[in-house]
């Protein structure tokens, strides 16, 4: 079947790949250029590891940093909560009423643009505040209440198709064999779409972590997350420090990224060995 | 003999407690800030905080006044730049999906005709940009079409050019930042959707003459019009609203919406005017976004 590969869609193919990575890899190299101006290539002092010092001692960055890793942990440990509830929901209860509904607000907001779903939980915020005190301006409370809520849908998406591909024969049996629902779903169904509720985690980290365009909507003064100092950094032009956060993060997601699959492909492959 | 199913088994109030929790959650957080930002679209602009005005007021007679301000409706339909700020976002995010699926095609194509072992890897290398930064992954892009950029540098080296191209800050640099962004989104489910096919069909075709083109154009093309459509509409609708990518590459002249609801929102902090924007951004997508909803359940309907 492989031998009809043919030479143009290679073709296409590598020049896709070369699109996708070209950015990426430029901006690991110009990591360790010794110049200010980043993209002209200071053959006389480089390679270097000067911005990368510089980058690790940048107060703001660091603690924008911090922010972001709070608010991504949080909403990465609820969102995958809400996510696997929902997701199981869908996909094993076939008929519920309501089910419609769920399914629509579920997936709403992985299409939704950020700044419809910014500019209304912003809102949202302020009405709360006005007619019932909480939550008392803004901040990492309410930036991770919004990232939640967008996060959540992606991780049904993850659980449920997990869901639809192991079919219900096992938590039938253990039904049988007289297990109560709530047994069955921590004995079987949940050890069975782990590898989802870890991509699903891994996922809602991600989003937030990255996110910029809800966060500055929902945050308030002295909450600025990685995202948002990036920004406010990167309007004005190129800096060496940004390639060094962005080469640390390719490096980072990289080894997770790579690491997980193959974990997930082990743990597939013992689970058909069985 | 089999016994009843997970639903029946659960009981109403079990299965009731599981759905309860984000179904209340994506009610409060999602659906009820629609009704607010309906509702505060017709307010009028105030100076305080909020800086907008109430719509419900009791008089002394204790009368439920209701005022609603059309202004902020009429001001968007009378002012030709908002109108033109739609237009191009729908125009911008067309082509951007096009050149998507030019690019992604024979991307997901390959990857689902690779041998296992290399599909899996090239899988792996389309989900890594995705999961890098987007902000990071554009803020390349600025390196890379500067004037004293890195494309610039390497051309003027071969002797191709003489004065540095104009390129970061025009249409063109929003185009390639979209089309970049999104690609990822285009590739997985089209890939999805090709790897369920029946490559057999393809190889039945050519043994009864079909050329490879005249095979793919029948076989593969209609095959694989739900993945198209998905990853098309995963594309096309928040590239509509898009605000990072024209802001970072687009130049001050990019007229996009997302971008005009930003500058309502923080620079002239008119939140009625930003609210209307969003409302009316929000009914032209919805169409598409059911459409893209009753692809996926087509599409699930049909791996069952």
């Amino acid at each position: 079947m492989n031998q009809r590969r043919s030479v143009f869609i290679i073709t296409c193919a590598a020049f896709g790949f070369a699109f996708l990575y070209i950015p990426i890899l430029s901006m690991v190299v110009f990591s360790f250029n010794a110049s200010k101006l980043v993209t002209v290539w200071d053959a006389a002092n480089s390679p270097t590891l000067k911005w990368y010092r510089s980058l690790l001692n940048n107060e703001e960055i660091l603690d924008a940093a911090w922010i972001s890793l709070k608010v991504a942990v949080i909403n990465a440990s609820g969102s995958v909560i809400l996510g696997t509830l929902a997701g199981f929901g869908l996909s094993r209860f076939t008929n519920f009423r309501g089910r419609f509904t769920l399914n629509a607000m579920a997936t709403a907001p992985l299409v939704m643009p950020e700044v419809i779903t910014g500019l209304s939980l912003l809102l949202l915020f302020v009405a709360l505040e006005q007619v019932i005190g909480w939550p008392a301006g803004r901040g990492i409370t309410t930036m991770t209440l919004s990232h939640m809520t967008f996060s959540m849908a992606y991780v049904t998406v993850v659980v449920q198709s997990r869901l639809a591909t192991f079919d219900t024969a096992l938590e039938e049996a253990a039904m049988d064999l007289g297990a109560k629902p709530l047994k069955v779903f921590f004995l079987i169904t949940l050890p069975i779409i782990f590898p989802a509720i870890l991509s699903g985690w891994l996922l809602a980290f991600t989003l937030s972590w990255d996110d910029l365009v809800i966060s500055s909507f929902t945050s308030g003064p002295g909450s600025s997350t990685l995202p948002m100092v990036v920004f406010s950094k990167v309007r004005l032009g190129v800096s060496p420090e940004i390639n060094v956060l962005a080469t640390l993060t390719i490096g980072f997601v990289t080894l997770i990224i790579v690491g997980v699959s193959f974990w997930i492909a082990r743990s597939n492959r013992s689970e058909r060995a069985t | 003999m089999r016994r009843a199913p997970w639903s029946q088994r659960f009981g109403l109030n079990g299965r009731g407690l599981v759905v309860l929790l984000p179904y209340l959650w994506l009610l409060l957080f999602f659906v009820v800030p629609f009704v607010i930002v309906l509702k505060i679209s017709f307010a009028d602009i105030d100076l305080a905080i909020p800086p907008y005005t109430s719509l419900f007021q009791w008089d002394e007679k204790n009368v439920l006044s209701i005022k609603l301000n059309f202004n902020n409706y009429v001001f968007l339909f009378t002012n030709e730049l908002y109108f033109k700020a739609l237009l191009n976002s729908l125009k911008v995010a067309l082509i951007s999906t096009l050149f998507c699926l030019l690019i992604g095609y024979p991307m997901a194509y390959g990857i689902a005709r690779a041998k296992p072992a290399t599909r899996n890897l090239l899988l792996l290398l389309v989900i890594l940009p995705f999961w890098t930064s987007l902000l990071l992954r554009v803020y390349a892009w600025i390196g890379l079409l500067k004037a004293n950029g890195v494309i610039n540098n390497i051309l003027m080296a071969l002797g191709l050019i003489h004065e540095p191209l104009a390129m970061l800050y025009t249409p063109f640099a929003m185009y390639v930042g979209i089309v970049y962004s999104y690609l990822p989104f285009l590739i997985l489910p089209l890939y999805a959707n090709l790897e369920k096919m029946d490559w057999q069909l393809l190889e039945a075709a050519e043994d009864l003459g079909c050329r490879p083109w005249q095979a793919f154009y029948k076989i593969t093309l209609p095959l694989s019009r739900n993945g198209i459509l998905a990853g098309s509409m995963l594309v096309f609708i928040p590239a509509v609203g898009e605000f990072v990518i024209p802001a970072l590459l687009g130049g001050p002249n990019a007229l996009m919406i997302g971008r005009i609801l930003w500058d309502e929102f923080f620079s002239n902090r008119a939140w009625p005017v930003a609210s209307a924007v969003a409302i009316l951004l929000l009914l032209l997508l919805v169409p598409f976004m059911m459409w893209y909803q009753s692809i996926q359940a087509r599409e699930s309907a049909g791996a069952k």
